[in-house]
């Protein structure tokens, strides 16, 4: 496979040009946002300048050019995860919002109190908290898929938790851990038991072929942003039949076929859950993404993060030993180029901002994860995620930083 | 733009090393309130021992990040053994000097202006080094988490003197 010119990658990306400190720019901070390319900011730009007009409404040339550049985003985005049908993409704000249509929609109408839903000990907020909101509304059970040692889903009780189950939500990767977790054996076992399967996709759709008719599962959600695409939009995947099944979402213009005084019929899917204007400069730029990412290949981004990991693994082990924990599994198969850790000592918020001096971005909190956090017995890490657009050069930069951060906080 | 070294004043790097007054009290008699920074999940837990009108002893646990625990340890030193109403009054000094004007909120119908006025001849001593903490806004919550930890702590007591 033909290794990534990163260089020539960089030089796509306008905010990697950026000088902060006077330094150059280390962006780490992946897992939470990408960078975005002049390919999406040029097709958002061109979408504005040049198509502007709301979609799906007028006749008018530009409107029509406008609905075409839209729902072209949409083909190029079911492409780029093997959907069957472009139907069966509904354009969200973001994987959050993705997660609480289904939550809404299919849940709240195939729930009963006493169901089963079963999620997994690492979880982002995005995929717990609607299921215990509707636990705490409809009076479903919440059970937890807890974790190895060595970070990874312990699926040894598995079916236990899943008898009687009517739902399993679980992450392809975690976006604290790194971990990923192999997806078909989870929906061959919820579908075992007649369970459905929702893959909370957001973080392994930016770094990992995506196909998700080979996962069998029932919902993937995704976010655009951490893909190269910009904020505000999202999608659903769900099989046609499974979207037709299930009740509307939020009401109002686009969703409904007709309307009367005393009631109205909703549109076909996708459309059915994609109440008022959509997000149409967006999905252009999202579309723009998809192409750019398709061109480079994702099993060739997939390698280059797989050797980025081994690489950062290998480098804060030789500069940091035992005082830097990494929790996270050392398996470059099981995992993908995203590290969490812990200094001995040194707080990650010390830690991110000693490192800020040398203009290099990681995140430091419980990163959304904190029932996480709890499990891990930590209340907060540090956390650098890699892309594409990052090299080995980074990865030294990073263990330089850290090295300062730690010389400033010796005791 | 402003550097490290306008944060991490060797003061605050001190009370972080040699957190003054960490541990645990009895409950009852004293009071034990939790207080969270849901941006890191920073976590204080103060224990707050009030006799009449005075904080007799402050104890200080949980963890967190350097600005926030030194914060909390020189919280602590700046209120034990002092007055309620004077801890009162070291809580709203160090929200104006985190430039935090809460009076008008705190509906006690104090205007703004008068703030400066009221807090004139307060002493903040050492918890001054903590200024530099403006600087750099994020942080903000992190110098306040054991002041807002404190003034929960005061009003569950039932002390508001």
């Amino acid at each position: 496979m033909k290794a990534l010119d990163v260089t020539r990658i960089k030089a796509d990306f306008p905010m990697l040009e950026r000088r902060v400190h006077d330094k150059r720019l280390v962006y780490l901070d992946s897992a939470a946002t990408s960078q975005k390319p002049l390919a999406v900011l040029d097709a958002m730009d061109d979408y504005y300048r040049q198509r502007n007009a709301n979609v799906h409404r007028g006749v008018y040339t530009v409107a029509e050019e406008a609905t075409a550049a839209f729902e072209n985003a949409r083909t190029h985005v079911a492409r780029f995860v093997h959907a069957n049908d472009t139907a069966e993409i509904v354009f969200v704000r973001n994987a959050t919002e993705a997660i609480n249509l289904v939550a809404h929609t299919w849940a709240r109408t195939n729930l009963r109190a006493g169901d089963a839903v079963v999620l997994s000990h690492l979880e982002h907020h995005a995929n717990i908290v609607p299921w215990q909101m509707l636990a705490a509304e409809l009076g479903i059970e919440l059970r937890w898929i807890p974790l190895t040692d060595d970070f990874r889903l312990d699926l040894s009780d598995l079916p236990r938790l899943l008898d009687g189950a009517k739902l399993l939500a679980v992450s392809a990767m975690s976006n604290v851990l790194g971990t990923i977790n192999d997806v078909r054996p989870l929906a061959d076992a919820a579908h075992a038991v007649g369970a459905l399967l929702l893959v909370d996709a957001c973080q392994s759709v930016p770094h990992l072929a995506c196909d998700v008719q080979a996962w069998d599962a029932d919902f993937v959600a995704f976010s655009a942003h951490k893909m190269l695409g910009p904020t505000g939009i999202g999608a659903l995947w769900a099989r046609r039949a499974l979207l037709e099944s299930m009740p509307p979402f939020l009401g109002g213009g686009e969703m409904i076929r007709d309307v009367r005084l005393d009631g109205f019929t909703t549109n076909d899917v996708p459309w059915k859950f994609e109440a008022g204007t959509p997000a149409i400069a967006e999905a252009v730029g999202w579309g723009a993404a998809v192409e750019y990412l398709h061109a480079i290949g994702m099993d060739a981004i997939r390698n280059h993060e797989r050797g980025l990991a081994g690489y950062t693994l290998a480098l804060l082990e030789e500069r940091f030993g035992d005082r830097l924990t990494i929790y996270g599994t050392h398996n470059l198969d099981a995992r993908g180029a995203t590290f969490s850790f812990l200094f001995d000592g040194i707080h990650a918020h010390d830690i991110s901002q000693v490192v800020d001096e040398e203009a290099v971005c990681v995140r430091a909190g419980h990163h959304c994860a904190k029932p996480l956090m709890r499990v891990l017995g930590v209340p907060a890490t540090t956390r650098a995620s890699f892309y594409l657009y990052n090299d080995e050069a980074d990865a030294d930069a990073l263990a330089d930083a850290l090295a300062r951060a730690e010389k400033f906080f010796a005791f | 733009m402003p550097g490290l070294e306008d944060l991490y004043r060797e003061i605050i790097l001190d009370h972080y090393r040699s957190p003054r007054n960490r541990g645990e009290l009895p409950v009852p008699p004293a009071h034990r309130v939790e207080g969270f920074n849901p941006l890191c999940g920073d976590e204080v837990v103060l224990f707050l021992a009030v006799d009449g009108d005075t904080v007799t002893d402050v104890k200080i646990s949980g963890q967190g990040c350097s600005i926030s625990q030194a914060s909390s340890s020189m919280m602590s030193a700046a209120v034990k053994g002092k007055p309620v109403a004077e801890a009162r009054t070291l809580i709203r000094a160090f929200k104006a000097l985190m430039s935090i004007h809460e009076s008008k909120l705190d509906g006690d119908g104090q205007p703004e202006q008068d703030l400066g006025a009221q807090l004139e001849g307060v002493r903040l001593g050492d918890l001054e080094a903590l200024q530099g903490v403006v600087k750099f806004p994020v942080r903000i919550k992190c110098a306040t988490l054991a002041w807002n930890t404190l003034q929960q702590a005061l009003d569950e007591a039932g002390v508001s003197a």
